[in-house]
């Protein structure tokens, strides 16, 4: 294990930059910018899951007072195309080469126009002079409407006779991959045993604390549209704008302010719409969700099936693998494979299993649409098999700990090639980890013995108390590039604009970091501005764990770069060679000669264009460098998560008593930092484990629209959670860095299932569920209770 | 005059008087934030279930979401923005919260540091499962909590000194 | 999670299913969607988070108060905290064209322990009456009930009347009120009349309350002499709404058997319930745990809950007849009772 040099501002627990503002409740967030001037959105969503519209009247809602316009998805069609699904094309052509993958397109329209396909979705809207106004007006619409047969889960849509809902796409399937290595059939035949187990990974939904909002402005005597919205991905919403609206992107300026919190991404009807009108009306015009909308269709979330098979010896050895699973989508499957491939990709972990096959499919229903929310699709794939692996513990008489020992793929087999390409087409290979390693380190921490031994006296006492481990490995660092820019100004302060769009990863702070290691000024020196389209060509935004790796390298090259400019600037000026140079506060001076020196104002002026350029040949004026990294592929964090936890088997009530992680995320940036994106990960996979679901009647009607129902974890639910660390430096970009803002999400419904099962040892009760509420634990203890007959069997946990 | 249009309405924030327009019907927090320009005290919920409107009024902490605008006439009201003055250096509590890490975002903030001083002002040095459970009124996504417990201790600990 | 059949949410998805009854108790219909139904005209889909317009009063006396509502009528809605009825206008489930905010009107609020009373007036703060110095010890059910009561900052500005005058089944001050034979005094157009809490709390939402009339304070009678109480609670997180809750109490004999005992509920049907059977199965009888267990099952067999998105009807009757049990351990413990026979 490497160790961060203490004289490097990477690796410091440096006070965070962002927070002087935030604190201050001077945070800018896009409801805080105000255009004067603006007028106020509000959407009509369609109360049914699946209906035909039959007529839509906003002429009503005209009347009202305060309300400017309506439009209905008759007014935008033909004037604001469809969505691009961008993911769709980061399906290279190579990856659809080596794996059989399938995407269907399916456009999405930003307002339903005929017919609607979830409860929720926009179906008209109005501009008021304030919101209030504007609801005033959506409740004068007359809207009629036919309802259809609702389509609640992907095994109606699949069954013969169920209603296509798209008909580009001939069936309910929009996309399906499916990949395979050994011989799977000869491996299962061969068996001595063989566990199948059918796993269901409910619906959630990301719920940031700050809802979606937009806001734009559309400049009549320039043709520009200028749009501040909550969005990690600024750039991508200038290209989408930019194809729906028919604009040129030059003429589209998108700003990404403060954001509080994304949890991921997603494509919505908004982000187009409120541009369209601002454009239309000649008006800025802005909108922001409220908490009901958000729960309506905001970034739901997994909704998985897994049918699981695992082949295994006496000793509980996986043998072979086989998964078949089904996504429920949502209506539209917006983001292709992107979920569905991160679940097979991950699915085995750090587990050494090499036959296996998996194979999914994305089925759209009558809900709304799903999103990658952090971990996506990874939780899915963990819970199953680390649930899988216990039930193999118990029939073989291991304790958890000894299957996974048994299973672990050896440190000396890293870096390992997969079996299967990442979803970027290129070679999936674990690049760096000691998984075995971070096994122990997790257990011994936690005192896993300990608890182990105490067990027994626990349950004497009639307390139920339980212990679950979980792991997981994340390709982060996800391409395909970032940039940046970096700055030097006459008063030699950095400025350094990212196409990162940091919504609570303090970026602000780790890439100041990064870039004062590199050029050798301290970060108090350093700006990091992002989210703003017009100040760098390219950009991609922050989700997939991607910033610290793609825009961590991006800063720390192109600081260098400007280093290295500024040291040879500074060496035409005082005859020296750059490298008798050093950079300090001042300015640069060298080394060994003594008051030979030079200020960054001089530098700068001689770096300018014009008579006084001193320059030397080859270099151009100005210093600024602008960089894209392009990693080459995914560089494979892991975790390592023990949870315990402890049941009241008369109400069904769990309570996490300890949870611990022991995570790779390569080179630290800012270790305080990591540790908190742990630890939030942790706290909304207690949530999916524990409290969090996204239900629907028979006719999919949401029923869990108000926080009194769709329940987060507060304080009070979430235990202290310690992390431990390994470093396991990334050689997949120059700084050894990985990503770290998914992984503490990825294991904790496994760990914590597994520590329910475990609390409960003696009834052999079997999770093979998510969410865990109350009732369905006690309905399982009353199953158990009432298998268990004459016969108990003392489990012997060695 | 009909009797729901906007009227003026006068609420003492920070100590200063502010005047505005609403009808009767705007929320407390949309007042702040619309009319006022108090943009620090942030909307997350409107059901009063996430504590990010969180203000103190009379001393008290309040969901702003859960107020009318017109109620609060006559009050003393207090946001974010009134624990340390522009330019000034920054309240204990915030001080805390930044060197412990206990913001990500910070969009849910501004509502714990209110509900944080009400809770230093009741019990100086809270244990943390007091802290858990006189903050579980707060959401917060990102942070996970375990920072925001380190920060009150740490908040009450400066505050201490303080006053010492 | 158990069938939810009596749940709709075509506006506006959420709340609680309670809280929709109540806006239809007063409000326009509204038309369940079915595929059955021929096309129909809906009211359009939340999501609303604004209230709609209204006229707002802040009368400066109880006088006042009183003849705004008699002049408004169904138009109007009396306001104390907004904890429950913010929401409810935000969600446009209440539509009053008339606030009349009671907030305003002095001599409506204080709390006071003289002796075996405790004396309320409506408009108190639930927080004050949970930080009442010397009420915490004499009787733990009700600041433990308080406490229940969403966080401090709801308590801050909810009061002790509007809860009950708002009657939702799971609001704690209702099994208190009952437990503690609380009587209401209400003055309206017709005058002033004073109401047991048993025939002050009728259902869902639904109350004594004639039109116009304002509920202005209550007198609880707490216990003295030898005597324990303990309010427990179900709520998936700390401050929501009560799955099921239970407040116990228990006066202990000279010999240490029971002499009188209050048990009541809340979240287990449309309105809080004190379960006589319960009651009398309990008095006379040494406290151990076969009785609470026999007590538990005695309010089981009275109980018919509802089922929503968070439990079904059987897990409610389920739970409450744990918490019964364990309150009653409780409250027996705190009154110095219930050593050998494991009151545990």
């Amino acid at each position: 294990m490497t160790t961060t040099a203490s004289d490097t501002w990477v690796g410091q627990r440096l006070r965070r930059k962002e927070d002087a503002r935030l604190v201050r409740g001077a945070g800018r967030f896009t409801p805080d910018i105000v255009v004067p001037g603006a007028l106020h959105a509000a959407v009509l969503r369609s109360p049914f899951a699946h209906a035909e519209i039959t007529s839509l009247d906003v002429a009503p809602a005209l009347r009202v007072e305060g309300v400017v316009a309506a439009f209905t998805g008759a007014d935008l069609a033909g004037r604001v195309g469809t969505f691009v699904e961008a993911a769709g094309k980061e399906i290279t052509p190579q990856l659809q080469s080596l794996v059989d993958v399938e995407v269907k397109s399916c456009p999405l329209s930003p307002i339903a126009h005929g017919r609607t396909l979830w409860v929720g979705q926009p179906v008209a809207v109005v501009v008021a002079r304030d919101r209030y106004a504007a609801e005033d007006g959506l409740e004068a619409i007359d809207a009629d409407y036919e309802p259809l047969e609702a389509i609640p889960d992907p095994e109606s849509a699949l069954r013969d006779g169920a209603p296509v809902l798209h008909e580009e796409l001939g069936d309910n399937v929009a996309a399906r991959l499916a990949m395979a290595s050994g011989d799977v059939d000869a491996a299962f035949a061969h068996a001595p045993h063989v566990l199948r187990e059918r796993f269901t990974f409910g619906r959630s939904a990301g719920n940031a604390m700050e809802t979606r909002s937009v806001q734009a402005s559309w400049d009549e005597g320039r043709d520009e549209l200028t749009v501040w919205i909550t969005s990690p991905r600024p750039h991508l919403i200038r290209t989408n704008l930019s194809e729906m609206l028919g604009l040129p992107l030059e003429r589209i300026r998108v700003i990404a302010p403060d954001i509080g919190g994304s949890f991921g991404t997603g494509l919505f009807g908004e982000d187009a719409l409120i541009p369209y009108l601002a454009m239309t009306l000649r008006h800025p015009v802005r909108w922001t969700e409220d908490r009901q909308e958000a729960l309506l269709g905001t970034r739901h979330c997994r909704d998985q099936v897994h049918d699981l098979e695992l082949a295994y010896d006496d000793d509980g050895r996986i043998l072979a693998l086989r998964d078949s699973f089904l996504v429920d989508a949502g209506a539209y499957n917006l983001y292709a494979v992107t979920v569905s491939y991160n679940t097979a990709a991950h699915l085995r972990g750090q587990y050494a299993i090499d036959t296996f096959s998996i194979e999914g499919r994305n089925v759209v229903t009558t809900k709304a649409p799903v999103a990658p929310v952090r971990g996506a699709g990874r939780p899915e794939g963990v819970f199953a098999l680390d649930r899988a692996l216990d039930l193999i513990a118990a029939e073989c008489g291991l304790d958890p700990a000894d299957v996974r020992r048994r299973n672990l793929i050896p440190a000396e087999e890293m870096p390992r090639p997969m079996g299967m390409p990442y979803r970027d087409g290129a070679e999936m290979v674990y690049d760096s980890g000691d998984y075995p390693a971070q096994l122990e380190q997790a257990l011994e921490a936690f005192g896993y013995d300990e608890l182990r031994a105490r067990q027994a006296e626990w349950r004497a006492a009639g307390r139920y108390v339980g212990v679950g481990i979980s792991s997981y490995v994340e390709g982060s660092g996800f391409g395909p590039y970032e940039g940046a820019i970096v700055r030097l100004d006459q008063r030699g302060n950095l400025h350094v604009v990212t196409g990162a769009k940091p919504h609570g990863q303090g970026l602000e702070t780790t890439l100041a970091q990064v870039c004062a290691d590199e050029f050798g000024l301290p970060p108090e020196r350093i700006t990091v501005t992002s989210g703003d389209t017009s100040l760098l060509q390219f950009g991609v935004g922050t989700f997939a764990s991607r910033s610290a790796v793609t825009a961590g390298s991006a800063v720390g090259i192109a600081s260098q770069r400007l280093r290295d400019k500024v040291l040879a600037v500074a060496g035409e000026l005082l005859e020296a060679s750059p490298a008798d140079l050093v950079i300090g506060d001042e300015g640069v001076a060298s080394r060994d000669v003594a008051d030979h020196s030079v200020t960054f104002a001089e530098i700068h002026s001689a770096a300018a264009p014009g008579p006084k350029s001193r320059l030397p040949a080859g270099l151009e004026p100005g210093l600024a460098v602008e960089y894209y990294f392009v990693p080459p592929t995914v560089t494979f964090a892991s975790g390592t998560h023990v949870a315990s936890v402890e049941v009241d088997p008369e109400t069904g009530f769990v309570r996490v008593l300890r949870y611990l992680t022991v995570d790779d995320c390569g080179r630290m940036l800012n270790p305080t930092i990591v540790e908190g994106q742990i630890q939030g990960g942790v706290a909304h996979g207690i949530g999916t484990a524990l409290f969090e679901g996204v239900l629907y009647d028979e006719d999919c009607q949401l029923l869990t629209g108000s926080y009194m129902d769709y329940l987060l974890p507060t304080s009070a639910e979430v235990p202290p959670i310690e992390v431990g660390h390994q470093e396991y430096l990334s050689d997949l970009n120059p700084f050894g860095i990985k990503g770290c803002g998914e992984g503490g999400a990825v294991s904790p419904p496994a760990a914590i299932a597994n520590a329910v099962v475990d609390a409960l040892r003696p009834l052999r009760i079997n999770v093979n569920r998510v969410p865990l509420g109350p009732e369905t634990l006690l309905d399982l203890i009353a199953q158990a209770r009432a298998l268990e007959g004459g016969e108990r069997r003392e489990e012997v946990v060695s | 005059m009909i009797a729901t249009a906007p009227r003026e309405v006068v609420l003492r924030v920070n100590g200063v008087e502010h005047r505005g327009f609403a009808e009767p019907r705007v929320t407390l927090v949309d007042f702040l934030r619309d009319e006022l320009g108090l943009t620090g005290t942030h909307v997350g919920c409107e059901h009063g279930v996430c504590g990010a409107c969180t203000i103190l009024l009379d001393g008290r902490t309040v969901r702003s979401c859960l107020m009318l605008a017109v109620q609060a006439e006559g009050h003393e009201l207090r946001t974010v923005e009134g624990l340390a003055p522009a330019g000034e250096p920054l309240h204990p509590i915030q001080e805390a919260f930044s060197e412990k890490h206990g913001l990500q975002c910070g969009f849910c903030t501004p509502g714990f540091l209110m509900s944080v001083e009400e809770l230093l002002r009741d019990d100086p040095d809270p244990s943390e499962e007091t802290i858990r459970s006189r903050l579980s009124g707060n959401i917060c996504r990102c942070t996970g909590y375990q920072n925001i417990v380190e920060a009150v201790r740490y908040a009450a600990e400066l505050t201490r000194e303080a006053a010492a | 999670m158990g069938a939810c059949a009596r749940r709709i949410a075509v506006v506006p998805v959420g709340i609680q299913a309670s809280s929709l009854r109540a806006a239809r108790a007063g409000a326009a219909a509204w038309r369940m969607p079915s595929p059955h139904a021929p096309p129909s005209r809906l009211e359009p889909l939340v999501s609303r988070v604004k209230p709609p317009p209204f006229e707002y009063l802040a009368p400066r006396s109880l006088d006042e108060a009183v003849a705004a509502l008699a002049e408004h009528g169904d138009e109007a809605k009396a306001m104390a905290g907004g904890q429950s009825l913010v929401p409810l206008l935000a969600f446009r489930l209440a539509r009053p064209s008339v606030i009349v905010d009671l907030n305003g009107i002095g001599g409506l609020d204080g709390a006071r322990l003289d002796g075996d009373t405790l004396e309320l007036g409506a408009l108190t703060r639930q927080r004050d009456v949970e930080r009442l110095p010397g009420l915490r010890e004499r009787c733990p059910m009700i600041v433990e009930a308080i406490e229940q009561v969403g966080h401090v900052a709801i308590r801050n500005r909810g009061t002790v009347g509007g809860s009950l005058a708002h009657a939702d089944p799971a609001a704690e001050w209702t099994a208190l009120a009952l437990a503690l034979d609380a009587e209401l005094d209400l003055v309206g157009p017709g005058g002033a009349r004073t109401v047991p809490a048993t025939e002050f709390l009728i259902s869902y939402f639904t109350t004594a309350l004639e039109p116009g009339e304002l509920l202005t304070g209550l007198r609880l009678n707490v216990p003295n002499g030898r005597s324990g109480s303990c309010f427990l609670e179900l709520a998936r997180r700390h401050g929501d709404f009560a799955i099921a809750g239970v407040g116990a109490l228990v006066t202990l004999d000279g010999d240490g058997s029971v002499g009188d005992a209050r048990v009541a509920l809340i979240g287990v049907g449309e309105r809080a319930v004190r379960v006589a059977a319960a009651e009398e199965l309990l008095r006379g009888r040494r406290p151990t745990a076969e009785l609470f267990a026999e007590a538990a099952a005695a309010v089981q067999a009275e109980l018919d809950p509802n089922s929503d998105v968070h439990a079904t009807a059987d897990y409610r009757r389920h739970v409450a007849g744990v918490l019964v049990r364990r309150a009653l351990a409780t409250a027996v413990g705190r009154a110095g009772g219930g050593d050998r026979d494991g009151a545990a």
